[in-house]
């Protein structure tokens, strides 16, 4: 046993932390919210540059070969300052089934300039259903003459606006069982006959429907087999839900030190409010929250990295990190008093993502069904 | 113990519903309309019906009528989702510090405009750095002649860019123990030397102010009360602040629709939806019926304090909880804003999710209520 990082991804950690903090501060985070990409193109090159695209990408294909802990860690910096911009969307939810499912040429293909920062990918996978399962995939892909025809409407899709290409999951056979009969399109963006909508969302956070209307993808850009796309998506989101609960707990992490700075300066009633009880009280249990979330999240990605099973661990996490930050943000605004419900505030910022993120890939009440499942009830 | 209301009083109800069905056209519903809805001319027809100022003598425009009126009136109101927030102030907090500390000559000129719904007030109270500690406030009236001068600054005051009048707490005596030297002044916003600049709210709408005052002149008829003997007076207008039904209904109209929402899209079967439904029903009861006993006591002629402070800190952290859950059973479609594509609800799960933190602060935080209901309700050390 070992429970610690290593040196390198203390060093990555730290690195990662001052490019944040350097290059995309919360002004422009904020900024960034009203801007209709949401990313800055300048902070993406320097992104690709740092290797950060390509940290999970073997090497062969242009990454960094890194391992999925190393990526938690990065995840954990992204989080805690709330960095925009579209690299869950290209570098986990889109690179990740190509590695897992791609053909070889699709991996040079693709991989590569994804590690170089030179594309942008949305997965679209959610739909009207809003659910992650495979019943709730109704988008239909059609073989015609040498094609596939997707018709459908995608809902709640990151990035999809800034996208060069959409990792479609469409159905393309029956009913009977959900699962089977999926399978996924790597779709050029700018193929006719896709309408992008943007959503106004709490986070401002970048989310499309997506509207294909006999939009036509050469076979080639099948990946996986036929039918047989589920278990590729499956997996996916086991490791995207590992890897947003290491951005949860970023957040989490900069509401509790902002929470304790604040304690610590700001002086009513002659004191810092740090030296009530009560205020003492609500950080001591977010430091305790926070701090349990981490062991089980590292262990958890520990399992996701040496591909073990890890269903009911990871929806432990995924229940046990929402609820905690969901908690930490409404206690940073409490704390804060007044200032804490105005939109200048970062505060804010993370009460509003908390509430976005949580949602994503089921919420805590899904995840516990899950375990429950799990557990053989 | 009798939990039933008159033949009269439920008649008065019902005539609250009529002119309510008949005023409020179904798509104005919306949450939070007591701080939000600024109709002066709604005000005006309630006050038209004497349904502002009710309780207080007819010689300044009210009706003279119990707390249990006005605990139907609020309750109905606030059930509609009625548009009342021009009057609102003036009716809860301000007019009864007016009868309780004011002059003759002030209760002739404020309470019958007021109980007609003619002008609006804010209350200057905080500042940056009294909030929870008001008693440090710093923006101070020096005299001169018949008038004060004001200079200072207030913070989070709400709706002070629509009010005609502020209820001002400023220091008078520096000099003195900080809460032997407050007063209570209304003032004018038409003064010269006063700005109100916007702040913006987590929803991104704009009802609170920086307010600067900047040798403001206020006549000395304008003070309310004795000078340096503010502090003593605004507990209680701090009370009939925190001890309204407003304080549990104030998405009353969200919680009817994620009802109805979760009944017609078969989400009410889910166990878990249930669960949470019915959990939040009983607290909305719970709530209601506490709101009922404090309006009991001032309709006996109590101003209720340490209960007043538990019905708000119970009640706003219902509302928490409210738009919480509202925003779970909504699932991803619980994140879509106001004006979006596909939101459900026209958006305003996501809205109240984001003011929801508001209410705990408020009119005091949960934990400086939980202090008085600690302190002042069960005699602990302080
Ligand atoms: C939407 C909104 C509308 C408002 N409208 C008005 C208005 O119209 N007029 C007006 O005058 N004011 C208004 N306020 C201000 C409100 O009364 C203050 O925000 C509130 O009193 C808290 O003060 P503060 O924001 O300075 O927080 P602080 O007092 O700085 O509190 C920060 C944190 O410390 C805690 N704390 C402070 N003291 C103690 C203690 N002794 N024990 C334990 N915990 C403590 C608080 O509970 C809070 O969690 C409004 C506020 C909001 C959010």
């Amino acid at each position: 046993m070992n429970l610690d990082f290593t040196e390198e991804q203390e060093m990555l950690r730290t690195m990662a932390r001052d490019f944040i903090d350097k290059e995309c501060p919360k002004t422009m985070v904020r900024e960034l919210e009203d801007d209709p990409k949401g990313y800055f193109p300048e902070i993406w090159s320097k992104m690709a540059e740092l290797g950060w695209m390509g940290l999970i990408i073997p090497e062969k294909y242009g990454g960094t070969g890194g391992s999925f802990m190393d990526l938690v860690v990065l995840l954990e910096e992204i989080g805690r300052g709330c960095l925009p911009g579209p690299f869950f969307s290209t570098a986990i939810l889109s690179a990740l089934p190509i590695l897992a499912a791609g053909s070889e040429e699709q991996k040079q293909d693709f991989l590569p300039r994804i590690a170089k920062g030179q594309i942008i990918m949305a997965l679209a996978l959610t739909e009207p259903s809003a659910t992650y399962d495979a019943a709730g995939v109704s988008t239909t892909a059609r073989l015609e003459k040498d094609d596939y025809v997707i018709n459908g409407t995608k809902l709640f899709i990151h990035d999809a606006h800034i996208a060069d290409y959409l990792l479609c999951v469409t159905r393309t056979k029956g009913w009977s069982l959900p699962e089977q009969g999926i399978t996924l399109f790597l779709v050029d963006a700018k193929t006719p006959g896709i309408k992008i909508t943007p959503l106004l969302t709490i986070a401002d956070d970048k989310q499309n429907e997506v509207i294909l209307e006999n939009v036509s993808v050469p076979q080639k850009n099948m990946i996986g087999e036929l039918h047989q796309g589920w278990p590729v998506i499956a997996r996916l989101l086991e490791q995207a839900t590992i890897a947003k609960c290491a951005e949860m707990i970023g957040g989490a992490d900069w509401i509790l030190e902002a929470c304790i700075d604040y304690a610590k300066e700001r002086v009513q009633y002659d004191r810092p409010i740090g030296s009530f009880g009560m205020i003492q009280r609500y950080i001591a249990d977010m430091w305790t929250e926070v701090g349990i979330a981490k062991r089980l999240a590292y262990y958890t990605t520990w399992l996701v990295e040496q591909g073990l099973p890890c269903a009911m661990e990871v929806a432990m996490t995924k229940a046990w990190v929402s609820d905690v930050y969901m908690r930490q943000a409404r206690m940073g605004v409490q704390i804060h008093g007044g200032i804490g419900t105005t939109r200048d505030h970062d505060m804010g910022l993370y009460y509003r993502r908390a509430r976005q993120v949580t949602l994503l890939f089921g919420d805590a009440n899904l995840h516990r069904e899950v375990v429950a499942q799990e557990m053989g009830l | 113990m009798d939990f039933s209301f008159t033949p009269e009083q439920e008649r008065f109800r019902e005539e609250v519903r009529h002119f309510l069905d008949r005023e409020l056209p179904q798509q104005e519903v919306t949450e939070d309309r007591w701080l939000f809805g600024f109709f002066p001319q709604f005000s005006r027809k309630l006050g038209e019906r004497g349904w502002i100022g009710l309780t207080w003598p007819k010689e300044y425009g009210g009706q003279a009528r119990s707390y249990l009126d006005r605990l139907i009136l609020t309750e109905e109101l606030l059930r509609y989702g009625a548009p009342v927030f021009a009057h609102w102030f003036g009716d809860r907090q301000i007019g009864p510090a007016i009868l309780a500390h004011g002059t003759e000559e002030q209760k002739r000129e404020f309470l019958p405009q007021i109980a007609k719904g003619e002008i609006s007030f804010c209350v200057g109270m905080s500042e940056t750095e009294a909030g929870s500690d008001l008693a440090s406030l710093q923006t101070k009236a020096s005299t001169e002649g018949d008038w004060f001068i004001i200079n200072g600054q207030k913070v989070w005051t709400t709706g002070a860019h629509l009010a005609h009048f502020c209820y001002l707490v400023v220091r008078t005596d520096p000099s003195a123990p900080k809460h032997r030297g407050i007063s209570e002044l209304i003032v004018d916003m038409k003064s010269p030397g006063i700005t109100a600049r916007p702040l913006v709210d987590m929803t991104g709408a704009h009802e609170l102010n920086e307010v600067f005052f900047d040798n403001v002149h206020v006549p000395k008829k304008m003070l309310i009360g004795q000078e340096n003997r503010g502090w003593y007076q605004i507990a209680s207008q701090l009370d009939y602040e925190r001890s309204g039904i407003e304080r549990v209904m104030s998405n009353y109209p969200l919680f009817v629709d994620i009802i109805n929402l979760a009944k017609e899209e078969g989400l009410g079967k889910d166990p878990l939806v249930r669960y949470k439904l019915a959990q939040l029903g009983i607290e909305f009861e719970v709530g209601r019926l506490f709101c009922y006993r404090v309006a009991w006591l001032l309709s006996q002629g109590i101003v209720p304090n340490y209960e007043a402070a538990m019905a708000k800190t119970f009640c706003t952290e219902f509302e928490q909880r409210l738009a919480n859950v509202a925003s779970q059973i909504m699932g991803l479609y619980g994140q879509l804003m106001p004006g979006s594509k596909m939101g459900l609800l026209k958006g305003r799960v996501a809205r109240a999710y984001l003011y929801s933190p508001a209410y705990t602060m408020q009119g005091g935080t949960s934990e400086i209520l939980r202090n008085i209901v600690g302190i002042r309700g069960l005699g602990l050390p302080s």
